[in-house]
This record gives structure tokens, sequence and C-alpha cells, in this order.
């Protein structure tokens, strides 16, 4: 089975979302959090889709504390698109899978037009 | 997928108690069914923690837990599920036509079980910090908050259990509510009243959500008798003023009462439409209780079955 997500911590988030030079959606979860595990699959589809155009990284704030504490995220599901090292945008809730799509081709629409 | 002309017998629109007691009924009466998922598989029991009043349960079981049973149970006895949402249904005439992400859906007969969602205030204020100190879910959210001071605005049953939840994480938990006492049970009332950490703003009312980039820092209150507000630093927000039944998607093409929810004939889950029925919190403003929404839901699996028997 291909692992199209990554998983980021505290220690590697820096390099593998701030660094990253394609967009990144992190995927902010928790195992005890109901709604995350809906949105776990859809985004397993979002990223086999946008292999190679954009990542999807997850983040368990369960064992890393202070990634969230940083962005004042306290709701989770949250997914926040970065691109070029900063925060763009972001979703909090479950969502349908458009509303990930939407984010990511309204990133790539910028970086194309650039 | 798309409309090929092969219509399901039922199709069921919503996934919590509800939803699974409706396709049990259906699939055992020997209907095609199958089980549109949105958003939130188990619906609201999956953000409560122990249920004490479902019956069966001598030992309390988890929210969550009980839904897996449930849709374990929907699903052996040969439901069909799909996770999707469903943007639109179109009532016009039989088969029905149900519009999710994926294409379009037809139903010889529809039961609607798509139950109900936490009311915001509706406050600019209150917008702007969803997701950074503002939530409707204390079961959810209340992890983040360990050691902080929270408020819970509301003053009924949901309004008490998510105070009392929420001390488990944060160190003081503020009741503000409106009037000058809690409208919720008597046995929830009597257990914010003993908890040490829960402090009640009587007569207040949510005026302003304070905040800067880093989320939430405080609120406004401002008592509804007097007009004066206090300003309260605190790290978290969260809404407990009731719950809206979820009808968008149908458009209107049901018949609601002034409140929202869909209108059901008496000692039945018939809507205003033939062949259309309705089950759980969505037709439900006086009990909302899992147990009732299972009750209700396996009518509508019966009724829907009977339908087909007249009317195929």
């Amino acid at each position: 089975m291909s692992k199209s997500i990554e998983t980021g911590t505290d220690a590697n988030f820096d390099e593998m979302v701030r660094d990253s030079a394609v967009p990144v959606l992190v995927d902010f979860w928790a195992p005890w959090c109901g709604p995350c595990r809906m949105v776990g699959p859809v985004l397993e589809e979002v990223a086999a889709e946008y292999a190679g155009k954009a990542k999807v990284v997850k983040v368990n704030v369960d064992e890393n504390t202070q990634v969230a504490g940083t962005l004042g995220i306290r709701s989770i599901p949250t997914v926040a698109l970065f691109y070029k090292g900063a925060v763009k945008e972001t979703l909090v809730g479950a969502r349908p899978k458009q509303d990930f799509t939407d984010v990511l081709d309204r990133a790539l629409g910028e970086s194309l037009s650039n | 997928m798309g409309a090929t002309g092969y219509a399901k017998d039922v199709i069921i629109i919503g996934g919590g108690p509800a939803g699974y007691a409706a396709a049990i009924y259906a699939v055992r009466a020997g209907r095609s069914t199958l089980l549109i998922e949105g958003l939130q598989p188990g619906g609201q029991l999956t953000t409560t923690t122990d249920v004490e009043n479902y019956p069966g349960f001598a030992i309390p079981i988890t929210g969550p837990e009980l839904m897996t049973a449930m849709r374990d149970q929907a699903k052996r006895v040969g439901t069909e599920y799909i996770n999707d949402v469903v943007e639109s249904v179109d009532l016009s005439q039989r088969p029905f036509k149900v519009r999710v992400g994926m294409g379009e859906l037809e139903a010889r007969t529809l039961i609607i079980a798509t139950g109900a969602t936490a009311k915001y205030l509706g406050l600019e204020s209150e917008q702007t910090f969803i997701g950074r100190g503002v939530s409707a879910c204390a079961t959810c959210d209340g992890f983040f908050y360990r050691g902080r001071r929270v408020a819970v605005i509301g003053g009924g049953d949901t309004a008490a259990e998510e105070a009392l939840y929420l001390t488990n994480h944060a160190k003081e938990v503020l009741l503000v509510h409106r009037r000058g006492e809690l409208r919720a049970s008597q046995i929830m009332a009597g257990r914010v009243q003993k908890n040490n950490k829960i402090t009640p703003k009587w007569h207040r009312e949510l005026d302003e959500v304070l905040g800067d980039e880093t989320g939430v820092t405080g609120v406004r209150l401002r008592d509804p008798r007097t007009n004066e507000t206090e300003v309260l630093d605190l790290d978290g927000v969260f809404v407990a003023i009731g719950h809206r039944p979820n009808t968008d998607f149908l458009g209107g093409q049901l018949a609601l009462n002034d409140a929202g929810y869909l209108i059901t004939a008496p000692d039945s889950t018939r809507t205003s439409v033939d062949g259309v029925f309705a089950a759980g919190d969505v037709q439900d403003s006086v009990f909302r209780q899992a147990v009732t929404a299972a009750g209700t839901g396996a009518m509508a699996g019966i009724e829907a079955s009977r339908f087909l028997e007249e009317q195929p």
C-alpha cells in the first residue's frame, strides 16, 4: 500500500512543511477525534491525485503540541494550507473533498501566474 | 454513477441512530437500501463521551462505541453505504433524485435522517475565531484548554454537559446564561452547582469575542437588564445554545415548522411528500434523544417498506 501522506512532527515540521517548494495541506488530527477520521481518507485521495504538485502532511496534536500551539490551532480537524513558508488558508472541521481540492487549486493557480 | 434508471427501494440520508435504525428495518423488510453518510458518520453521538440513558447499557457505553455498534449492525444485515454529501434532491416525481458529490442517485422512497447541527450566536467576532478559541464541541476541543479559563454560553442540558466536561481540562469554566437560573434538567443543574470549577455568570449575554492573531483572548459580556458590560480574560468560548435541523439541502420541497424542523404526520414519519419520510432530530425538537431517533428511524423503515407495497 503506497503512503501518499507524510507524517509531520514538532521536530521535522519546518523542513517538511515550511521549507517545501510545493503547497502543503497540513491535517491536524488526533486519534480520539471522530470528525478527523472522516477527513483522513478524503485527504488520502487528495494526496494521491496531487502527487508531485502538492503534499499532504498529517500532524498528530496529541504527540506534537508545539506546532499546533504556535499556529493558534484550538480545534480539530483543522487543515491548514502552507505555501512559501506561511499559512495561506485554514479549514476548520470536516469538509467535503472539494473544499480541500479548491484550496490546492487556488494555490497552484497562483503559482502558475507568477 | 449517474442517473441510470436503476433506482434503490430506499435511500436514507444521514448516518446517526435514526438512519441506521431505518436501514436495519428497511433491509430486513427485503428492500434494497442505500444509506448516505455525510461528514460525520455516527452523527451527534460521536462527540459525546458516556451515554448513560440509552436503554440496554447498565454500564455506560461511549457515544462513538454505540454508533459503531449501530453502524456495524446495519451493515451486517445488508445496508449499502456511501460516504458523500447530498447537495440537493428532486422530489417533484418518483423515483426521487438525490444529487451527491459523485453523481446522481434515484430512490423509490426517501428517508431524511440528517439530524441537527450546533447553532452559533451569529456574531461576526464569533465567526472570526472559530477554530481559534471559539467552538461548539467541548469533547472535540476541550483538549486544547488544559489549565486554562473558558466560557460556555447557554443554559440548557447541552451547556451544562459541556461545562461539566470541560472541568476535566480547564482550570475554570464560566457558564454564561442570560437568565438567572439554568433551564437544564434537575440532575444536570445539580451537578453544575456542585462543581467547584464552574462559575455561573447569570444575566449575561455574549456581546463580543475578543482576540488577536494568536486567537481568543477574552470576551465582553452584557447584562441584558442594564446593558452594562464587562470584559473577562479567557482562552476559549464554547457555544451551547441549541441545535438547528439540517434541512437546507431540501430546498424548501418539504414542509417545515416555524422552528425549521420537518413536519411529520401524527404518529408517523410521513412528510408533506408521499414516499418521503423523516426520522430523528431533523423532525424532533421535543425529545432529541438517541433512543427516540432510533425509534422514529425504525418507524420510517417500516413505513417506507409498507408504502412500497402499495406504490412500488
